[in-house]
């Protein structure tokens, strides 16, 4: 079953319900999908949880992904991961299970779509300054455009969104080039082939994942970090002095 | 020749272009990048863990361009905006 056609590019075009002007496309209908799922397998397996040495499956399962994601945070930002892991947690299991998801017959990854790619790079985008007002104060942020020189400061801006244009499109690019790979093969050699290209493409999908919440972290990280690298050097200071 | 076989023909011809000189860099620039890393890896291999991601990051990285040229081709042939135009005229 191929829900988007070989000649288009994304699931946008797709509309499955129109109604009036307003039109409910593929991916729409498939990151609701995607959300209701991670909402409702949450819920489920939280609803009763244990804290004795006898676990649920489902109970360890999501204390390893999320202790996992603990650990990558930590190593990348250098700094506590309870303030970064609700958005960098929920990045990458968005963009992880919508990929994954790709192995159901009928299903389109609304990450495929540029529109959902722009709109998760866009979140970041406004994360940036919002955790870097919220360590640094709004002239401490802003402090950081112009950092070496007041001339750097186009550079930093522009920097700032061909940064976020390419978050999107490196997910876009990947997903639908996945997809569109499958369905060329499909049509040429039908055999084994599109198999091995669909597995190489989960590989891919849960690499995507991995980079875009690490990518978000590390442009969080760069703006809130220097802060604490001089309070660390301060303290070390202070030590030595004693 | 009309415009529709010489708009054809160009996004063809560009398409593939775009595709084989765009995958030409970030072929040999990844291929550095994973040699170096497998030589830190065979140096340090206690600090594989911090060298595999800062692999896995710097690829994606490299990667993004042959993506770009993949976005640029698929955009050529699949959502080619003169195409359309000529074939709606």
């Amino acid at each position: 079953m191929d829900v988007v056609g070989l000649k288009e590019i994304s699931s946008d075009v797709v509309v499955i319900w129109q109604w009036g002007f307003i039109s409910l496309n593929a991916t729409i209908l498939y990151t609701w999908m995607v959300m209701a799922l991670l909402t409702i397998v949450s819920w489920l397996v939280t609803r009763k949880l244990s804290v004795g040495p006898k676990l649920s499956r489902w109970q360890n399962l999501l204390e390893v992904l999320v202790s996992a994601m603990r650990n990558q945070i930590r190593e990348v930002s250098q700094q506590e991961p309870d303030q970064y892991l609700p958005f960098i947690g929920t990045l990458f299991l968005f963009i992880a299970i919508s990929n994954l998801l790709a192995i159901i017959p009928g299903y389109v990854p609304p990450t495929g779509s540029l529109s959902t790619t722009a709109a998760l790079a866009i979140s970041v985008f406004v994360a940036v300054p919002v955790y870097g007002i919220a360590d640094k104060g709004a002239i401490g942020y802003l402090k950081r455009y112009v950092r070496p020189t007041v001339f750097m400061l186009p550079f930093h801006v522009m920097g700032e969104i061909s940064r976020t244009l390419a978050l999107a499109v490196r997910l876009f690019g990947n997903m639908m080039s996945g997809t569109k790979i499958g369905a060329i093969l499909l049509a040429v050699v039908p055999l084994f082939f599109p198999i091995l290209m669909q597995v190489l493409g989960l590989l891919t999908g849960l690499i995507q994942a991995y980079i875009f919440a690490i990518l978000a972290m590390v442009y969080i990280a760069s703006a809130t970090r220097a802060h604490h690298e001089k309070e660390e050097n301060n303290k070390h200071l202070s030590k030595g002095e004693r | 020749m009309d415009h529709i076989s010489i708009i054809g023909m160009a996004s063809i011809i560009t398409a593939g272009l775009t595709i084989c000189i765009g995958s030409i860099g970030p072929a040999l620039g990844e291929g550095r990048a994973v040699a170096q890393a497998l030589s830190s890896i065979a140096q340090q291999p206690d600090e594989s863990g911090t060298i595999t991601r800062t692999l896995f990051v710097g690829l994606a990285m490299i990667e993004s361009t042959a993506i770009y040229c993949l976005v640029i081709a698929m955009i050529l042939i699949f959502a080619n905006p003169f195409w359309d135009y000529v074939v709606s005229r």
